[in-house]
């Protein structure tokens, strides 16, 4: 319990870092990064094999962000980790750094290039197929944005987990409602969405998003079937933290003014004091 | 300069898939065939008014680029003149097999109005840039493909495409770009360049923003005693061959500009002209063989000489030599 204590605090510490960054840069994806913040908090703090001082350790587990736009949180998490010198966190989307607008793997911790979205899944069904190939037992976890399960490709990489009998792929849906248009079941519906996923042979959990508790529960216990992939349907608050950038559209790549700034910091840090 | 050419750079707000939306919105409110359709792009193609003006005429297929071609195609194919605004990256790259089989091969009216074109995304790297976009589509047979050099042309180009029954990619930018005419009144014809200033010393083909960077060089130029032709090719297939072998006939050296690959581009394309007709030397400008550098446009186009000074420079060496 003391421990979900801690997750949650660090949690609320990275929203007020990628706020910060986001803010100073004048550029992001902060309704996205806030959403998928506990998610990553979860698997970096809790649930994957990883080692910052190695980061291309052979056995690590594996994590591609699929949605890789809502890199803010994922940038401070990893320099949180030691991945890289917080330092660097202030080069973000400043020119000639490295430190982009998505996830970019010249930067230690990160696999793969992202920000095109229904790439994610394919690639790492390659990744799990390889650690079944060589007899290792890494996992590889992927997240991927609601709206993005428009792309076919999507569907393309579900087919091809179950048929390999992927069970060591973890594969995480930011169900956040909400793509830049708007809701996602306005603008192309993806509903029955849990329904989709079983019948293409997925071992499918629905879990609140935002509750890091419940995040760690099922995603430490994979494969929660055997000779199946795991799909976890994380049902979050896009923009969540800051009361009034949740649920709204904007928010997608919304920069707070100075005010809203200033709120949102407010906020973060009275969760912060009641957390403490 | 000619009369059609704004001498120097003004501030310029209006981005051109603002220009766009506004003429489709104009045309299609007496042109019920008007489809426009958008992948979760219809703010960033600022499609939103037409889209609140005519429901009818909007298709949102969500994030599916691969969709959104085959649809259109699809609609095309019933007498529908749909005009797909998606972002450059994704829709050339993501959706290029539908372009090459269900639009170009099948020859379907389709319009691909790419987006956010070229390094307009800045610091969200690779995969947002389209910077390979000309030479993938030019070598499409049946495909035209067009970059407006400001708002005025985008303007003309777009009114040019609403009864030209042919497949066409037109790439634009994000931002508002600086004119290079001075207004929507000239003559403008798709295949046939427009020569923005005369000279004879050399010439610079350019093509999208870089009309902007080539004019205020030939500006520089002409302070130094340089004159220098100043062509703006908008499009960039069907190719105005005549004007390049022309200006090299009468010039006798080039530079190209563009934000592109150095690969397969506009470079490329007065090079395969030259070569065979009227050898003549080509300088080409652009994007080199790297994921370009994380910046604004205007700190990449510094970056890899898509500059005054650094076009001055290189005319002023090859002038000499
Ligand atoms: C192939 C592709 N098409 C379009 C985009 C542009 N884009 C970036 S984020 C986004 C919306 C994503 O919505 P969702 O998947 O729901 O992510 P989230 O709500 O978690 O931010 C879009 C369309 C892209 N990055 N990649
Ligand atoms: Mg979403």
């Amino acid at each position: 319990m003391q421990d979900i204590q801690s997750l949650k605090v660090k949690a609320t510490e990275i929203r007020m870092d990628l706020l910060k960054l986001i803010y100073e840069a004048g550029t992001g994806h902060t309704g996205g990064s806030l959403s998928n913040t506990d998610i990553l908090t979860a698997l970096y703090y809790k649930v994957m094999n990883i080692d910052p001082q190695n980061p291309t350790w052979e056995d690590r587990d594996r994590y591609v962000q699929s949605k890789g736009h809502a890199v803010e949180s994922y940038w401070a998490i990893l320099a949180d980790k030691g991945f890289f010198p917080k330092e660097e966190l202030k080069t973000f989307s400043q020119f000639n750094t490295r430190l982009i607008g998505h996830p970019n793997n010249k930067v230690p911790g990160v696999e793969m290039n992202t920000g095109a979205l229904g790439h994610g899944l394919p690639i790492s069904v390659g990744m799990a197929l390889a650690a079944k190939m060589d007899g290792k037992s890494y996992k590889v976890y992927t997240l991927m944005g609601d709206g993005e399960q428009a792309e076919g490709s999507v569907w393309e990489g579900a087919m091809a987990a179950a048929q390999f009998k992927l069970d060591n792929l973890v594969a995480i849906i930011d169900r956040n409602k909400l793509q830049i248009t708007g809701s996602t079941e306005d603008v192309m519906s993806i509903e029955p969405l849990g329904d989709k996923w079983r019948s293409f042979g997925w071992e499918v959990i629905d879990v609140d998003g935002n509750d890091i508790e419940q995040l760690v529960k099922v995603l430490t216990n994979t494969p929660h079937s055997n000779g199946k992939p795991t799909m976890v349907i994380a049902h979050t608050v896009k923009g969540k933290g800051v009361s009034f950038a949740e649920n709204v559209t904007k928010w997608h790549h919304h920069v707070p003014s100075k005010e809203e700034y200033e709120l949102a910091m407010t906020e973060l840090s009275k969760q912060l004091e009641v957390l403490q | 300069m000619s009369n059609v050419a704004l001498k120097h750079s003004s501030v310029n707000k209006i981005a051109n898939r603002q220009v766009i939306s506004d003429a489709l919105l104009e045309i299609g409110k007496n042109d019920k065939e008007i489809i426009v359709l958008t992948s979760d792009s219809r703010g960033s193609a600022s499609m939103v008014k037409f889209g609140e003006e005519l429901p009818q005429q909007i298709i949102e297929v969500g994030i599916a680029e691969q969709n959104i071609v085959g649809i259109a195609s699809g609609l095309a194919h019933s007498g529908k003149k749909p005009f797909i605004a998606s972002p450059a990256c994704f829709l050339s790259m993501r959706s290029i097999e539908q372009i090459k089989v269900d639009v170009a091969y099948s020859n379907t009216n389709v319009k691909l109005i790419g987006i956010s074109g070229g390094v307009s995304y800045g610091a969200l790297g690779m995969s947002h840039h389209s910077l390979q976009d000309l030479a993938v589509t030019r070598a499409i047979p049946g495909l035209d493909v067009m970059m407006p050099a400001d708002r005025h042309e985008a303007k003309k180009m777009i009114e040019a495409l609403i009864d030209y029954d042919r497949p066409v990619y037109v790439r634009i930018g994000r931002n508002p770009v600086q004119d290079s005419y001075t207004s929507s009144d000239y003559h403008f014809e798709i295949g046939k360049s427009v020569t923005m200033k005369e000279g004879n010393d050399l010439t610079i083909f350019a093509i999208g923003e870089t009309v902007r960077v080539a004019l205020d060089s030939a500006d520089a130029l002409q302070q130094k005693g340089i004159n220098c032709r100043v062509i703006n090719m908008h499009t960039i297939k069907p190719l105005d061959e005549e004007a390049i072998i022309r200006a090299a006939q009468e010039t006798g050296r080039i530079i190209t500009m563009e934000e592109h690959s150095i690969y397969g581009g506009l470079g490329s394309a007065v090079v395969e002209v030259v070569s065979q007709h009227q050898p003549a030397p080509v300088k080409i400008l652009g994007i080199p063989d790297e994921p370009a550098i994380a910046g604004k446009t205007a700190e990449v186009f510094e970056h890899y000489g898509l500059s005054v000074k650094n076009v001055t420079e290189i005319a002023i060496h090859m002038v000499n030599n």
